[in-house]
């Protein structure tokens, strides 16, 4: 039911309600009501078809920097 | 956009360090329950169970799986409307179609002259349905937390916009936080901390969660789904054992805001209302469950067909699912499970369900019956 991973948006038709993002290398439809101004290129979390939350990509490197750290302090 | 960095060995490994010390300056063993059934799937999948039991932590899974805390009135109550009704088609996540009840389940039922059970994915297909079956009765079965109910709902009200006679919705909507306070206040299993779930809180957002640290003294974080993600939560949840500072901490802002969702929040309060739900396992829950306000009746199957499907909510028997899905029992303790209980020919939800701790458990660390919990 949860795909639990981002997926890119590829396509939104002129209402800006819809879709298609791509899925693992598929492209499948995907509802945009939920969320504000989607755009081609955004990252977006798609529950039962329909997009709930788009990615943070400020959040999303800041995690990425604090994992890189625990990296570079040598887990072994 | 994923990153190997989430499954990276060194950083798993640095994180399961960092996890060692801290759980070593706790007065008490850890135990940490992972509300969500996907959080339940990520960490036995990854192994991460071990690890972290390894690490002096162990974690126990939640009441977090739709398909296996919704009653069997709920699906019974689906299957009567497809086998009574010709014409008819009941459309619902694939899931929901292998629950054994009484009545079989609705992949072994037997629909009426005309009728058929649909899985879809999405609930816009299942509206889909309606506007190419204009003839039919359509129902959508629709099981779900936070994250799946703005979608359904909003659907129900394209339906009633576009003035859709023929589509209704079966709600079986539970709300996440009540049955954490229900498991907190019956004291049966001791709880170190909460690993809260990514998807239901981009919606919720942080605040229905704070009354765990408030009334309870117990800390939590808010976890994504890679195992990074996982980790980076227990380490939340552990530093805030260690300083004494119990709150709600979100270790999934790439995706979380504090806020939540308010266009999904607003979609729930106008259509829908709260009501005392039953759940599997966790009894009547004051304001756990979500039902279509009186001015929606138009596209709600239970006005509409008279249904009543939350008066019965007993486990098939031998399954104790009830009790997994409140903590107290782990999965292989269960005497059906990898006997009679498989996911071939599952017993009881919690092992239909791929978010189901038993189908889980099962999947990943096999049918033997020898992992037993201490107590
Ligand atoms: S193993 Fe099967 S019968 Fe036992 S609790 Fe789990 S689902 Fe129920």
């Amino acid at each position: 039911m949860c795909l639990a991973i981002p997926v890119r948006v590829i396509e939104t038709d002129p209402s800006g309600e819809a879709g298609k993002v791509d899925y693992l290398g598929t492209k499948i439809g995907a509802n945009f009501a939920l969320i504000k101004d989607v755009r081609v290129g955004d990252w977006v979390i798609v529950h039962a078809g329909f997009a709930i939350s788009r990615l943070d990509e400020k959040e999303a490197r800041e995690t990425l920097a604090m994992l890189r750290e625990v990296q570079a302090a040598g887990g072994s | 956009m994923p990153n190997d960095l989430y499954h990276d060995r060194r950083v798993i490994a640095g994180l399961l360090s960092e996890i060692a010390s801290l759980a070593k300056k706790t007065p008490r063993p850890v135990r940490l329950m992972e509300v969500c059934g996907t959080h339940t799937m990520t960490i036995h999948r990854h192994g991460l169970k071990d690890l972290l039991l390894e690490a002096g932590v162990e974690m126990i899974s939640g009441p977090g799986c739709p398909v296996c805390i919704t009653p069997d009135g709920f699906h019974e109550a689906a299957i009567r409307l497809v086998t009574k009704r010709e014409d008819f088609i009941l459309a619902t996540f694939g899931d929901m179609t292998r629950v054994p009840t009484r009545l079989g389940s609705l992949q072994t039922a037997v629909p009426a002259s005309g009728s058929m059970v649909k899985v879809v994915y999405s609930p816009e297909d299942s509206l889909e349905l309606a506007r190419l079956n204009p003839a039919k009765g359509v129902v959508f079965f629709g099981s779900g937390f936070e994250t799946t109910i703005p979608a359904v709902t909003l659907t129900a009200g394209r339906a009633r916009t576009e003035g859709r006679a023929n589509f209704s919705v079966l709600t079986a909507f539970w709300v996440i936080p009540p049955p954490i306070r229900a498991i907190l206040s019956s004291g049966e299993v001791r709880i170190s901390g909460f690993l809260y779930p990514g998807h239901v809180s981009a919606v919720i957002g942080l605040e229905p969660y704070e009354f765990v640290a408030r009334e309870f003294g117990l800390p939590g974080a808010v976890t994504g789904f890679e195992p990074g993600d996982i980790l980076l939560g227990v380490r939340a949840v552990l530093e805030q054992i260690r300083d004494k500072h119990p709150r709600v901490v979100n270790a999934y802002p790439r995706v979380v805001r504090a806020e939540g969702n308010p266009a999904a929040r607003a979609v729930m309060e106008k259509y829908l209302e709260p009501y005392d739900a039953l759940w599997r396992g966790l009894g009547r829950i004051p304001q756990s469950g979500l039902r279509f306000k009186l001015d929606y009746a138009s596209v709600d199957a239970a006005a509409k067909y008279g249904l009543h499907p939350a008066e019965d909510a007993s486990d098939a028997p031998g399954c104790r699912c009830g009790e997994v899905l409140r903590g107290v029992l782990a999965p292989p303790e269960c005497r059906l499970f990898g006997r009679t209980c498989t996911p071939e020919t599952p017993r009881g939800p919690c092992m239909v369900s791929f978010e189901g701790a038993c189908f889980v458990h099962h999947k990943f660390r096999g049918p033997s019956p020898a992992t037993r919990r201490k107590k």
